[in-house]
């Protein structure tokens, strides 16, 4: 994976060396040796300071956003989604984006190996070929990348950019997915009642701030609704009740849009499961309208369009 | 009032009646409704109507405000399909009803407490039969507690 960080410095000198674009987004290595930096650069002299490894899990579409100049940008599966989904939406503009495909087999949960060394802070990492190395004050471990996916990874659908101007390298195979994966087939089996625990646990010690709506590159509101004071529809409180609501809405939000990136889950500080919500609303979406989000710059979004013979079993 | 935890409708207050907030699309159900008075059909009580100029302008906020303000149950209806006074608010609406409800299907939301017809203008008869059904399920499904505050609510 690491061979990939000379084609793409090569791609952003020649980019902005050939004024082809005004600005380059892409990773640069930042205090966390397993959380990759975003980087957006205007100068070619300045695209050896890019990376490419598996810390660069977070999703940069979201930097593509509210930009009038002309975009390079670094894009894997879920990446070239998010841009495809914001085109749609008219958020950016895909003419004044040149893409740089990366076929990605994976970022690492930086969440999940910190769980894993409590107590230990990683003060640097080598990324090698499939396996990393951290380094640690009191003794280095070595892992394989494989094994310490970030969750959406391990069951990407999409591993290979959807729409690119150029291609770092040869497209790779999805990972393995079972028909139904394990988290949503346990939900599946749950009752009613069971649901609803199981969602007042998991989101019972979220503390509002709001980390998981930031990161998300589909969330652009000038004012989010939890914003909206006329009427309010959810109070700033950090009752179960309010953090439910602000939960439920923001995943409403993004039915029909959400590419299951994985942003939000990366972005908080409490590791709630906040897929757990769209995950089920990408699942229906696929379900009922054999609908996935930013796959084709061609078709509207799932809720701005419709069929008259859609579901209606429903209504009575 | 009954504290969290307890069953489908299960040691409630005897007084307890349900309280439906009933959200009607100003062309067809509400016009049904209408019909339904005049014609002197007989359906309970336990709705707050409120009327809206389609049932594309209904949001999930609308939704669980109600809830959130006490509501037991939440109904709402509109034009049949294809009979749209804006041609097509109801297609949309149906596509965001369709995804709502499987939200609230999978985090355990009770499925007697959510209801969604089309019932024309005409259809006064559809309108109280539909309104007994969903004031049984709702009696079923019992005081929602669900989306109360726990905490001090402020305004
Ligand atoms: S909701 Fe989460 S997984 Fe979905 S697009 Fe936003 S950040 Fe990505
Ligand atoms: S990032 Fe985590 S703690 Fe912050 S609002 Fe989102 S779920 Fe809650």
């Amino acid at each position: 994976m690491t061979d990939y960080t000379d084609r793409l410095r090569a791609a952003a000198r020649r980019l902005l060396g050939e004024g082809r674009v005004d600005c380059f987004i892409g990773y640069r290595r930042g205090s966390l040796p397993l959380a990759a930096q975003p980087a957006i650069l205007t100068r070619a002299e300045q695209a050896d300071s890019l990376i490419w490894d598996p810390s660069c899990g977070m999703n940069l579409a979201h930097y593509a956003v509210g930009r009038a100049d002309r975009i390079g940008i670094v894009a894997t599966g879920c990446v070239s989604r998010s841009l495809v989904a914001l085109a749609l939406e008219n958020q950016v503009a895909r003419e004044r984006l040149y893409i740089v495909g990366v076929p990605c087999t994976g970022m690492l949960d930086a969440g999940a190996l910190r769980r894993r060394f409590p107590g230990r802070e990683a003060a640097a990492a080598a990324y090698e070929g499939p396996r990393v190395t951290i380094a640690f004050a009191d003794g280095n471990e070595e892992l394989a990348v494989a094994e310490n996916l970030a969750r959406p990874c391990r069951t990407c659908a999409h591993p290979n950019p959807v729409v690119a101007d150029e291609m770092l390298g040869e497209p790779v195979a999805s990972p393995a997915v079972p028909a139904v994966p394990e988290e949503a087939a346990a939900a599946e089996a749950r009752s009613a009642a069971e649901r609803w625990a199981y969602f007042c646990e998991a989101f019972a010690h979220c503390i509002r701030c709001y980390a998981c709506r930031n990161a998300c590159p589909l969330c652009y509101c000038p004012t989010c609704f939890v914003d909206e004071s006329r009427p309010q529809w959810v109070g700033k409180s950090s009752d179960p009740t309010d953090t439910r609501t602000f939960h439920f809405l923001r995943a409403l939000h993004l039915a029909g849009r959400c590419t299951d990136c994985g942003a939000c889950e990366r972005a908080c500080p409490l590791d709630i499961p906040v897929r757990h919500l769209t995950s089920r609303l990408n699942a229906e979406a696929k379900a009922i309208y054999g609908f996935e989000a930013g796959l084709d710059l061609e078709e509207r979004p799932l809720l701005d369009r419709y069929r008259p013979e859609d579901l209606n079993d429903f209504f009575k | 009032m009954a504290g969290p935890g307890e069953g489908r409708g299960e040691g409630r207050m005897s007084e307890w009646e349900p309280r439906i907030v009933t959200i009607l699309c100003n062309w067809c159900t509400y016009g049904a409704a209408d019909l339904a008075g005049v014609n002197r059909l007989q359906y309970p009580t336990n709705f707050k109507v409120i009327r809206v100029p389609c049932s594309g302008r209904v949001s999930p906020k609308m939704i669980l405000a109600a809830f959130r303000s006490g509501a037991d149950g939440v109904w709402v209806s509109g034009c049949h399909p294809g009979d749209c006074h804006y041609i097509s608010g109801n297609f949309y609406a149906r596509r965001r009803f369709t995804m709502m409800r499987a939200l609230f299907r999978h985090i355990g939301l009770d499925d007697d407490r959510l209801h969604f017809s089309w019932i024309s203008a005409a259809e006064g008869p559809k309108f109280a039969a539909t309104a007994r059904e969903v004031i049984a399920a709702v009696r079923r499904a019992g005081p929602a507690r669900e989306w109360g505050k726990t905490r001090a609510q402020v305004v």
